[in-house]
Order: C-alpha cells, then structure tokens, then sequence
C-alpha cells in the first residue's frame, strides 16, 4: 500500500512515463476505499451492536470474512484466471495479472490466519483449531508463498511466466481437493464445531457485514490496479536496463577500435 | 502418445537399472526415516503400530521427492532435457513414461517400506485388496503430481529447495487419504478405506489429466 501511495503524483504508466502507478481513475478509487473505510470502523467498532455470545470478538468479523473472500475467491480466481490466459495468449499481461493477483491473495489470506487466530482465542478458547476450514485456509496460504517463490526462482520472464502459470493453475485445481480431504478427514471424527456466524444477525450487524464486504472488494481492485502497474513497469525497467548495457557495451566496443 | 511414454519410461529405468541410485541411496534413505521415527516415538511398539498408517506416508512422500529430483537429474547434464524436447516426442506421452517409470521405483519403495513397518513397528497389515487399491491409487497421484512439479523445478539454480515447498503441500489430499484409508484397513472396517479410495482416485486422475494438458509449456523451455 505504501509504495502505490508514494508514487501516486500523476499519469497513467505508458511507455515514456515510467514514474507513477496513479491516474484520475485510481485516484478517485482511492479516495472512495480510504472513505468507505473510515465509515467501515464507525460501523464496525461503534456503531453495530457486540453480539450475544461473543461479545465485541464479533467484530473481528467484519475484517476477517472479507479478507478471506476477497483473498480466496477473489484472489485465488483471478490468479487462475491470469494462468490460463498466459497460456492461451502468451502475453506479458496475462501473467502479470496472475502475479498481482497472486501476491495479493497471499497477503490477504495471512491477515485471514491472523485475524481468525485472533478472533478463535477469546471465543474456542485456542489459537488454532484443526477445523476443515482452518487447514484449508494454510494449506492454501504454503501454495501461494510457492507460487512467489516461483516467480522470483527466474529471471529469464517468459521462462518464469510459463512455469508460474502452471504453479498457479495445480494450486488452483488443488483447493477443491483439500476442501473435500479436510472436510471428510475431520467429518469422520467429528467434534464440537462452534458455528461461526450467528445466523440470526441483527439488522445493524447484517448491514455492517456487508458493508465490510463491498469494502474490501474496493480496496481490493484498488490495491490490484496498482500492483499490477508496479509489475508492469518493473518490467519497463528490467528492459530499459537491458538496452541501455547493450547500447553501452557497443559504444565500448566502438571505442577500442 | 503410448509409444512415447513407453519409450522415455524405458530410458529411465535402463538409467536406474545401470545407476542402481534408488537400490543404493534411496531405498537406504527411506529405511533411515521409518528408523528415526521409531527414535523420534520412543519405540514403544504400541504406539508406532497405531501411527504405522501416517509414519508410511510421510516415509514414502520424502522418498518421492528424491525420486522425482533423480528423474530430473539424470536430463541435466549434458542438455539431456534439451534432447528430449528434440527428439519431437509427444509431451503427454514424455509425461506419462516419466510417471510411469518414477512409479515403479517408487512401487518398490513402498513395498520394501511395507517390509519395514511389518517387521520393524510389528503392525499387521489386513485388508489387502483395500490396501493394494488405495497404495496404486495414491501412489499414481504422487508421481503425477510430482512429475509435474519437477519438471517446473527442474533447471533453476533453486530446483532443490523449490520443489518441496511446491510439491509437499499440494499431495496433502493424498497424505490425508493415504493415511485414513490404511487406519481404516488395519483396523478392519474397509468400507471406510474405500471411500477414502474414492479421493485418492480423483485425485490421481485430475493430475494425470492436468499433467498430459500442462507439461507441453514445460518442455518449451530449457
């Protein structure tokens, strides 16, 4: 977040402007996500109501469901998404939308574990829980720090784009397979599983939940747009620098003879 | 496509058969693991007999991970993988004849891991028909996914500490199922094991299906 709101001065990144991730469109985004947040803690920490048996740990909740969507579904499909398109068209884009997606949802699901370790010690009493959903929530938090590690196992782009395209693919094409391992594993000894969310919300607290997920879509896409233009012109850069120690190396040789 | 697989699972397994790798250095390895685990558990029989199923799994899942890295290996040198690619064999057939022939070593491993855990955690093992479905099933799951995952480690600077942290955490449906369907086998109800089969199955065949589709990209490049 820092480094998209150092480099917001002006333009949108092209070719010959290699100096900002910002334009009149992430501006205003930002603006609305910085707004919409400050309305999310009012409603979050004053406004709606503790709840019944958990008290004010409710209210954790309202930072952590959005997290986990925006960062598992979210994330996760555009990150597949990114893959596939790498792989059909072949261009930079697709993968460095991948990448973004990627690194975001990694981010994401970390705050998810955080938030909900947090949240389980007021209420189950313990940080962590062998609970279908917890583990498949860290196994997919190991797959994306492996998706990272691939990108930066490479220099070479299209080597790593390719490569990283399948990684994101197989993790992808794994969550279902967790997701049904986890929930047979621990179905078949199956202990007292607190129900997480109350299913009769209060009028407030439903409005706030909400909320919290539009939200964190926001900053979401926010936050994507300008990760992707750090990518994108990373790889300018990576270019630029390419040209320029050839055109130098040349102007050496030019010299000598 | 048949042919193919056949032809690169031959190439790996003469190379096995003259290099004696898994024989001398593996095999060993894997007999070490069930060793540690008995140190690591104090060797109070009753209790490693009740972890057999889990301490097999994660013995055969390390095994693996060498297996696989032997079968990138032995393309590294001298631009064997460049090769390959050369040779215009069809990538889902390069694919399958190297999952096939890391399969059969890794099929002996298990059954000399079998071996093992029988004679030294002294667990019986019952069940059988349950018990052979669900190690080919699991097995074939591991090695596609690890072919897979080690034809993308293969040629990085990074291959040897890439490919577990790739590979370890995406056959954890495998550890899981593996594991439940042998508790379930040795404690006799198989009704239970065969379900858990079920997943293993699927799992195999998804992979095996994603690897015949994915593997092309991955021999592009060097």
């Amino acid at each position: 977040m820092t480094t998209s709101a150092q480099v917001e001065t002006a333009g949108r990144p092209t070719e010959d402007r290699l100096d900002s991730t910002g334009s009149r469109f992430t501006r205003v985004l930002g603006v609305m996500v910085v707004l919409m947040l400050v309305m999310q803690l009012a409603l979050a920490l004053v406004i709606s109501p503790p709840e019944v048996l958990q008290g004010d740990a409710v209210r954790l909740f309202y930072l952590h469901v959005p997290l986990a969507i925006a960062g598992g579904y979210l994330g996760v499909g555009l990150l597949a998404v990114g893959s596939i398109g790498y792989l059909w068209k072949r261009t930079i884009f697709w993968d460095l939308l991948a990448a973004s997606a990627g690194e975001l949802a990694l981010m994401f699901t970390a705050l998810t574990l955080l938030t909900g370790s947090l949240w389980g010690r007021p209420v189950w009493g313990t940080y962590w829980e062998w609970d279908p959903r917890l583990t498949l929530t860290a196994v997919l938090f190991v797959l994306l720090i492996g998706y990272r590690a691939m990108r930066t196992a490479s220099t070479d782009p299209h080597l790593r784009a390719r490569r990283s395209a399948v990684i994101g693919l197989l993790a992808a094409a794994d969550v279902p397979l967790i997701r049904m391992s986890v929930d047979w594993w621990r179905g078949l000894h199956q202990t007292a599983t607190l129900n997480p969310l109350n299913p009769s919300l209060d009028g407030m607290m439903l409005f706030t939940f909400f909320f919290s997920m539009v939200t964190f879509t926001v900053l979401f896409v926010w936050l994507l747009v300008h990760r992707f233009r750090v990518a994108w012109l990373e790889e300018q850069v990576a270019d630029r620098a390419l040209d320029e120690a050839i055109t130098q190396r040349r102007a050496e040789g030019q010299e000598t003879q | 496509m048949w042919r193919d697989a056949l032809l690169v699972a031959g190439k790996d397994l003469r190379i096995e058969a003259r290099s004696k790798i898994a024989l001398n250095q593996i095999a060993p390895f894997a007999l070490v693991v069930l060793l540690l685990f008995a140190f690591a558990l104090d060797p109070d029989r009753g209790f490693l007999q009740e972890a057999t199923p889990g301490l097999f799994w994660i013995a055969v899942l390390l095994s693996t991970l060498l297996v696989v890295q032997r079968s990138y290996a032995v393309e590294s040198a001298d631009g064997g993988r460049d090769a390959l690619r050369l040779t215009g064999l069809d990538p889902a057939g390069v694919f399958l004849g190297k999952a096939a022939a890391v399969f059969v070593v890794l099929a002996m491993l298990e059954v000399g891991l079998g071996v093992g855990v029988r004679l030294m955690y002294d667990t019986s093992l019952r069940g059988w028909p349950v018990l052979l479905v669900a190690t080919v099933a699991a097995t074939t799951g591991l090695v596609a996914a690890g072919t897979m995952y080690g034809a993308l480690a293969a040629g990085l600077r990074v291959r040897e500490t890439l490919l577990p942290l790739l590979f370890l955490p995406v056959v954890a449906p495998v550890m899981i199922g593996g594991t439940r369907a042998f508790a379930a086998a040795l404690d006799g109800s198989s009704g239970e094991a065969w379900r858990w089969c079920g997943l293993l199955i699927t799992f195999a065949v998804a992979y095996v299906a994603l690897g015949m589709l994915l593997f092309e990209p991955l021999l592009e490049d060097s």
